[in-house]
């Protein structure tokens, strides 16, 4: 019933080259009867351009997917690819922004040497100077480098981590939950900065989150994973008009009819969890 | 003039206990005829005498001159082979047993043996200092670089910073509050350590000052003496939390930032 409303896209590949390539990963921890499988042959690939949301239920491995992209894990099976390479080390052409900006700043220098410091050594001063002062003004922290990032709000500080990553001017952005830790406020003004900043930055996203309404609002393609072990069970196109508007955007009838399939999924998927777990 | 009355207030606050103590000795020490305890203003005399006069160039310099050294040696040879142990778990685990040996050692054990290698000179007690002071520094180094969060190397990674940057921009930094509560520790150590290796081994310095006055019943000197060390340990911590105040500054701040939160 729902496929007939939803167009699942699996099979048809439209335009644009695949920046990032999942094919058949695995991952697994420990080894022998006591290993936990947590990927289980995942497989889709993000366009030069797309903005991508990966959803799925809690615990079913988001994290460890985008750490595989990233290159900071090694799949146990299968592989990605980023742009038609193995990642085998942290792509040169990816930038991450890590869920806890609190920990991923670094408290001993100000917001403008934290943006500085991956683009040392690999760009001249001038255009480094450039390049932060362009990120700092994009994000809304324009005047505001020489704080240190334990001088600012959450939401402040979270729009330094963004604009750290824009200053290294990625082909892909990668974000694993980067609003989980703001406020409701925060959270969409920082929904709507980094829907702008792509367009800026013309640069390919792809986004972890656990809220469906973010993932719908925000993507041109949502992936829901099942639960635990993870595969992908839908890869649904969002055809919502461009620009996105908080008002707006979300009261279009097609808004709640994606929302609402995506929410199916994912409870389908958490009693599939609770299910596999009770038979092992 | 609005800043500085706070100022006042501090020092006001810091200064009457000492001040307070000095008075008492000065009156209660007056006219003392016991002949361990001179009056104060005998002490002070041979302090005069002594510790701003000849004995500035002959003793004091080359104590202090020893201590500083020692001390910048285990500082800086520490917070080196902490570091290593700290990003090497191979070299930790061949090491462990080694450092703690050295590290459980009392230092004023290693005297006789270095009297034996290096004699009675002044390697043998800067040699002293770094050989007994290094360890607190190294192990707080160690474990410093170890206590990284994960996810602050996954970032290191992911924007693959190289090994440089990781080291003085991400992992050192990261250490400093340990390395400072060892560089704390190292420091006190070498004050003991210059003395009593001077003590024990040396034809100068304020440690064999102390010990000589007091062997040959010069008791002024041996307060005089004492008193020259005591303002040594005390004007070096001043110094040592200038010094970290400035490099730990984001840390304070931060925690100012929380509190205030």
């Amino acid at each position: 019933m729902q496929q007939s409303i939803i167009e699942t896209r699996t099979g048809d590949a439209p335009a644009g080259e695949a920046v990032v390539e999942l094919v058949d990963l695995r991952k697994s921890y420990g080894t022998g009867p006591s290993a936990v499988q947590i990927l289980d042959g995942v497989n889709f690939e993000v366009r030069r351009g797309e903005f991508v949301c990966v959803v799925g239920p809690s615990g079913s491995g988001k994290t460890t997917l985008l750490k595989c992209i990233a290159g900071l894990l090694k799949p146990s099976g299968g592989r990605t690819d980023f742009e038609g390479q193995e990642v085998t080390e942290p792509p040169a052409k990816l930038a991450v922004v890590f869920q806890d900006y609190s920990r991923s700043l670094l408290p001993w220098m100000t917001v403008r040497a934290n943006i500085a410091l991956p683009l040392r050594n690999k760009f001249p001063k001038q255009e480094r100077q450039a390049r932060i002062d362009e990120a700092l003004e994009s994000v809304g922290l324009a005047g505001k480098g020489h704080l240190y990032p334990w001088q600012m709000s959450g939401g402040m500080q979270q729009r330094a981590a963004i604009a750290r990553g824009l200053a290294y001017q990625p082909d892909v952005l990668l974000m694993d939950e980067p609003f989980a830790a703001v406020d409701a406020q925060t959270r969409i003004d920082l929904e709507d900065l980094v829907l702008e900043v792509r367009d800026r930055y013309d640069t390919t996203v792809l986004f972890v989150t656990h809220d469906i309404d973010e993932a719908v609002y925000l993507a041109d393609r949502v992936i829901v994973l099942s639960g635990a072990p993870t595969t992908v069970s839908h890869n649904i196109t969002v055809d919502l008009p461009h620009p996105r508007h908080q008002v707006d955007t979300k009261r279009e009838p097609r808004f709640a009819e994606l929302r609402a399939f995506v929410f199916e999924q994912i409870q389908a998927a958490k009693s599939n969890t609770v299910r596999n777990r009770a038979d092992a | 003039m609005n800043r500085a009355l706070p100022l006042l207030r501090t020092a006001a606050l810091r200064l009457w206990l000492p001040v307070l103590l000095a008075i008492v000795w000065w009156y209660a020490s007056a006219g003392s005829q016991n002949i361990y305890f001179p009056p104060l203003s005998t002490i002070l005399e041979t302090f005069a005498a002594d510790w701003l006069g000849s004995r500035a160039a002959t003793d004091l310099v080359p104590s202090l001159g020893k201590f500083v050294l020692g001390f910048l040696i285990s500082a800086a040879g520490g917070i080196a082979l902490g570091t290593w142990l700290g990003l090497s778990p191979a070299a930790r685990e061949a090491a462990e047993p080694v450092v703690q040996f050295l590290r459980s050692l009392p230092p004023p054990v290693l005297l006789p043996i270095g009297l034996l290698l290096f004699g009675i000179t002044g390697t043998m007690n800067v040699a002293i200092i770094v050989m007994g002071a290094i360890w607190p520094t190294v192990l707080n180094t160690a474990d410093g670089i170890r206590s990284l969060d994960g996810q602050v190397a996954d970032m290191s990674r992911s924007y693959r910073l190289t090994f440089a940057q990781r080291l003085f921009s991400v992992a050192l930094p990261n250490a400093a509050p340990q390395v400072f509560a060892g560089l704390r520790t190292t420091l006190q150590l070498s004050i003991i350590l210059i003395v009593v290796s001077e003590m024990v081994a040396a034809a100068s310095g304020v440690g064999y000052y102390v010990l000589n006055s007091q062997q040959t019943f010069a008791v002024a000197q041996t307060w005089a003496g004492t008193l020259v060390l005591g303002l040594i340990g005390y004007l070096s911590t001043l110094v040592f939390l200038a010094v970290e105040k400035r490099v730990l500054n984001w840390q304070h701040g931060m925690r100012r930032a929380a509190e205030g939160a």
